[in-house]
């Protein structure tokens, strides 16, 4: 991806969500469509609030009727031109799949922010991964991916905001930004983006009234013909391809590593502690954290299949990324995973109990 | 007029007219000249005549976007010749509020029959209006779902036989006809409710002034317009084009009577 943006210098101790809403406006968005839900709604509340006082942003702020709505408002506003994000936590983020396929079809770009928390259902409020699937994997009808980013702090939160603009606008296409509730909620250091430093690209296919030196412009993702219908599926399917060089990920400590823990976002912060409590005990544990999610950093991993004696999926969910760690070893390795649901969280020292008991039956069977 | 002009009419067909006629109606650069599919007299295509000889006299082709439902007038953005979006079933006036808000001197409007409108997008069309979001709501009430083969709509009449009230529809099963254009009058984001038809001349001529002040309001930013055109659908209710006109005089006008529901206070 490209270089960070500029900061602004400043510090400030703020919530993931807060975060997240103020480097939308810094990111110049010319609208935010949402609907409340735990735990995500201080976006639209600091939104709510920012915007108006603000006399130099003319952002639209709305509370839709519903995510049905939101999302729809989000298509709209996208199509006509305008830099455009929502964000809702797990059910409401189901009920924006029927706009995202829309959205992704009609290759538009938006941003989407999911705070995740515990389902299925109603479920809890507290974090959890159990959207990764959803998420990665396509969500709503039909063949299309969004591009995801999974931040890992409050300072992430403010900065994919900037990265996930500028993914969505390069390729058109709806972008999503994986977080959870812990990380909506938490507050911590942030050193926000700086304002003006994401200029906004031109949109010649937008429906800004058609003039007279062009067709008129129409958005839409209808295509009875079913050889129509394939070309555009085909095309889509080339934007992916391109769209797998955005692949971004962290590595600590993987150099020396004999073990590897992966985990994505909040259960990578968690990984870290637990590297260092190995590493203590002289366990060689490196950590690897995808941050795009879609794309998959398919190929590194395989790399450090090469250098590893077993890999540690770490998820709150029932194992889902797992999956995409083991199409990624193709079996060379082997992959466990540990994983907690509903809002629980693991503890650093949980994964090291399940890395070291890994560790021994693996050495058991090899004597 | 430099052009050659023609005469259109049966008996006359082809033949050259005198150059020294001005030619005062034709084919409005707002539509495309793609042919369209609907059905042998169907309402959608008069409406949307109607609609786009409005905005070519208007001179606002260049700044109006529309927004085409899910249903029979889902390909509208073929042959309306300006800026459009394709709403996913139900959301077109939350995709035109997204439009709205973000080209706030642009003339929105959106075009939905009644399955769309009234059934699936119930929730967006009562808070757009609530909203007093400045756009024009087009609602075709054809009192069927037209595109998937006739199936009941919430708008379909008491008795009515369709695909899938097959012995008539029946108010203690599936509930009664939703007069949604008398019920979005009581939200106060309604600035100009009106019900028009397409089935005559008078009607077209009603229809087409309704349009323009729909237009003339829009620009004011006053609030929501909702104009219905009660329709029909040949194909849907089994019926020749001529024996419609007869089924909307007397069946669907009684239900759905003609004119203005709410009008804008001086
Ligand atoms: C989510 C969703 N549900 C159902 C459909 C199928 N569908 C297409 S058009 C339609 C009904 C359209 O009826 P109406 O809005 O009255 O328009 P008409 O065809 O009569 O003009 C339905 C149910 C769909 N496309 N999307
Ligand atoms: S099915 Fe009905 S609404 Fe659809 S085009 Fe035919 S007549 Fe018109």
């Amino acid at each position: 991806m490209e270089n960070k943006e500029k900061k602004s210098g400043e510090a400030r101790l703020m919530k993931g969500n807060e975060a997240l809403a103020e480097a939308a406006i810094r990111a110049d968005i010319d609208a935010y469509f949402g609907y409340p839900i735990t735990p995500q709604s201080e976006v639209i509340e600091y939104l709510t609030r920012e915007v108006p006082i603000r006399k130099e942003i003319k952002t639209v702020v709305l509370q839709a009727e519903s995510e049905v709505a939101s999302i729809n408002m989000v298509y709209g506003a996208a199509g006509a031109g305008a830099r455009v994000m929502t964000s809702s936590s797990s059910p409401g983020i189901s009920l924006m799949q029927e706009g995202l396929s829309y959205i992704a079809s009609a290759q538009l770009p938006c941003l989407v922010a999911n705070v995740v928390r515990g389902g299925p259902g109603l479920g809890t409020i507290q974090p959890s991964q159990g959207d990764y699937f959803q998420a990665t994997k396509g969500g709503g009808h039909g063949d299309y991916h969004l591009i995801v980013l999974a931040p890992a702090s409050v300072q992430e939160m403010a900065d994919f905001v900037f990265d996930g603009f500028k993914l969505a606008e390069k390729y058109r296409n709806p972008v999503m930004i994986l977080s959870d509730g812990a990380l909506g909620q938490m507050m911590e250091k942030v050193i926000l983006p700086e304002e003006g430093s994401l200029p906004k690209t031109s949109a010649p296919w937008a429906t800004t009234g058609k003039t007279k030196n062009r067709e008129h412009n129409v958005i839409t993702s209808l295509f009875i013909q079913p050889e129509e219908m394939e070309q555009v599926n085909l095309r889509l399917q080339e934007k992916y391809e391109a769209i797998q060089s955005e692949v971004r990920y962290e590595e600590i400590q993987t150099e020396d590593a004999e073990i590897l823990l992966v985990a994505f976002g909040l259960s990578s912060r968690i990984c870290q502690k637990t590297v260092d409590l190995a590493r203590e005990k002289g366990i060689k544990v490196g950590l690897f954290r995808p941050i795009t999610v879609y794309p998959y950093p398919y190929a590194r991993l395989k790399e450090l299949s090469n250098q590893v004696e077993f890999m540690l999926t770490v998820e709150m969910n029932a194992g889902q990324m797992v999956e995409d760690v083991r199409l990624a070893v193709e079996g060379k390795v082997p992959v466990h995973f540990i994983g907690r649901m509903g809002g629980m969280i693991l503890s650093p020292e949980d994964i090291l109990h399940k890395l070291e008991s890994v560790h021994e039956s693996q050495n058991t069977v090899n004597v | 007029m430099n052009e050659k002009l023609y005469l259109e009419d049966e008996e006359n067909l082809g033949t050259q007219v005198d150059e020294n006629y001005e030619q005062v109606y034709c084919r409005p650069d707002t539509l495309t000249d793609i042919p369209f599919h609907y059905c042998p007299g169907c309402g959608h295509s008069v409406v949307h005549r109607v609609l786009m000889e409005v905005i070519a006299e208007l001179g606002i082709q260049e700044e109006t976007i529309g927004i085409a439902p899910v249903g029979c007038s889902v390909f509208a953005y073929n042959y309306m010749n300006i800026d459009m979006q394709e709403a996913a079933h139900g959301r077109a006036s939350a995709v035109a509020t997204g439009v709205k808000r973000v080209l706030p001197d642009k003339y929105v409007f959106s075009y939905q029959g009644d399955g769309d409108l009234a059934a699936i997008g119930t929730a967006e069309t009562i808070h757009t209006v609530n909203r007093g979001e400045n756009i024009l709501m087009l609602f075709i009430n054809n009192g069927i779902y037209g595109m998937t083969g006739g199936q009941m709509a919430p708008t379909s009449l008491i008795g009515q036989v369709t695909s899938t009230s097959p012995y008539g529809r029946d108010a203690a099963q599936v509930g009664s006809p939703i007069k949604i254009a008398d019920m979005l009058c009581l939200l106060p984001g309604a600035y100009y409710v009106t019900r028009q038809i397409v089935h005559n001349p008078g009607g077209v001529r009603k229809l087409k002034k309704a349009l323009i002040k729909a237009f003339e309001y829009q620009k004011q930013k006053k609030g929501t317009c909702f104009v219905e055109v009660v329709s029909n659908c040949p194909s849907g209710w089994k019926m020749t084009p001529v024996e419609t006109i007869k089924y909307i005089e007397e069946q669907m006008l009684p239900m759905y009577p003609l004119g203005d529901l709410k009008v804008p206070k001086n």
